[in-house]
């Protein structure tokens, strides 16, 4: 059992340890033009397979929107 | 040609579109096709998470590839959020580095907060980002962001989604005289003789969303906002006829009349 704190909300997970690709998988957001701070530092594309989540990490998953 | 330079790049457009507040992204994409922006500005904000993730997306509709993209970081009030906020923009960019700075003091006016922003542009630029920023009509400030090493500064024309127009020319004059890197006007014009008049004063270019977004018709204001920014550009270039009170020298020739 393991909980994250994603986009301020926290979310909890069955499984005890996965990596960051492995989120992005399960929220259906493979291959998403997507960015991702982890408890404040950016985890860059190339290192979401090795970057393992640990319970109680922050991150921020953002994406580009319309804007002025 | 005619283009604007920014960070050693040439744009064949020098209008500058955001794409927020359309009616759908169809309607964002005709109105920047009208507008012949080659450079896009984008907000980055929290995806949705677990909602629609096959929901379109704004870049389904204005590729990366086919536009310039200026992440922005509007909503941001500090200098901090600001530095993150575009860190993440690079990555989700792969790496593109070119970036609209903006800190706002106020969420009911959008008014700058120059102290901010320069400490934000300090950072940005010894991080290796090209940064367009957008600040007060301040000339200090804005001579101030061109010597931090910002590649374009973009002052208020008059407040964000005010549609005021240009409030005052004269200052916006003296930074076009006094800073080297382009000078954009960003935020305040409301129709297209708000742009004509910015560009005439030797604005390298401008940078606007409301005004074609809230517009009746947007595609409509997008293509007379084009077009106002040539004119403008055109009529700075050839140099227009000194103003007087009144001219002794008709257009006419004063001989051969018939009597």
């Amino acid at each position: 059992m393991m909980t994250l704190t994603i986009n301020g909300n926290a979310r909890s997970f069955e499984a005890s340890a996965f990596t960051v690709a492995q989120l992005v998988g399960q929220m259906g957001l493979e291959g998403k033009r997507i960015a991702i701070e982890r408890n404040g530092e950016i985890v860059p594309r190339a290192m979401f397979g090795e970057t393992p989540l640990v319970s109680g990490d922050k991150l921020e998953i953002v994406g580009a929107v319309g804007g002025g | 040609m005619d283009t604007l330079v920014i960070a050693g790049k040439a744009y064949a457009s020098r209008l500058l579109v955001g794409t927020g507040k359309y009616q759908d992204f169809a309607q964002t994409r005709a109105a920047i096709d009208a507008s012949g922006a080659r450079i896009v500005t984008v907000a980055i904000r929290r995806t949705n998470i677990g909602q629609n993730a096959g929901e379109p997306s704004l870049l389904d509709f204005v590729p990366p590839e086919q536009f310039t993209y200026l992440p922005n970081t509007a909503g941001c009030y500090s200098a901090d959020d600001a530095v993150r906020t575009l860190r993440l923009a690079r990555e989700l960019l792969d790496g593109h580095h070119l970036v609209k700075l903006e800190v706002l003091g106020d969420p009911h006016t959008l008014y700058p907060n120059v102290v901010e922003t320069l400490a934000a542009a300090r950072v940005l630029v010894k991080d290796g980002f090209d940064v367009m920023v957008y600040t007060s009509d301040d000339p200090i400030i804005a001579k101030q962001l061109e010597d931090i090493g910002c590649v374009a500064v973009m002052p208020l024309a008059s407040l964000i989604g005010s549609g005021m127009g240009i409030l005052n020319p004269w200052n916006l004059q003296i930074i076009i005289d006094t800073v080297k890197v382009p000078v954009l006007v960003d935020a305040g014009v409301g129709t297209a003789s708000d742009a004509a008049i910015a560009m005439e004063l030797g604005c390298d270019g401008i940078l606007m969303n409301t005004a074609i977004a809230g517009a009746k018709n947007p595609v409509l204001m997008a293509s007379a906002m084009k077009k106002a920014v040539e004119a403008g550009r055109e009529a700075y270039l050839a140099g227009r006829m000194p103003k007087k009170l009144y001219s002794a020298a008709p257009s006419s020739p004063t001989t051969g009349l018939i009597s």
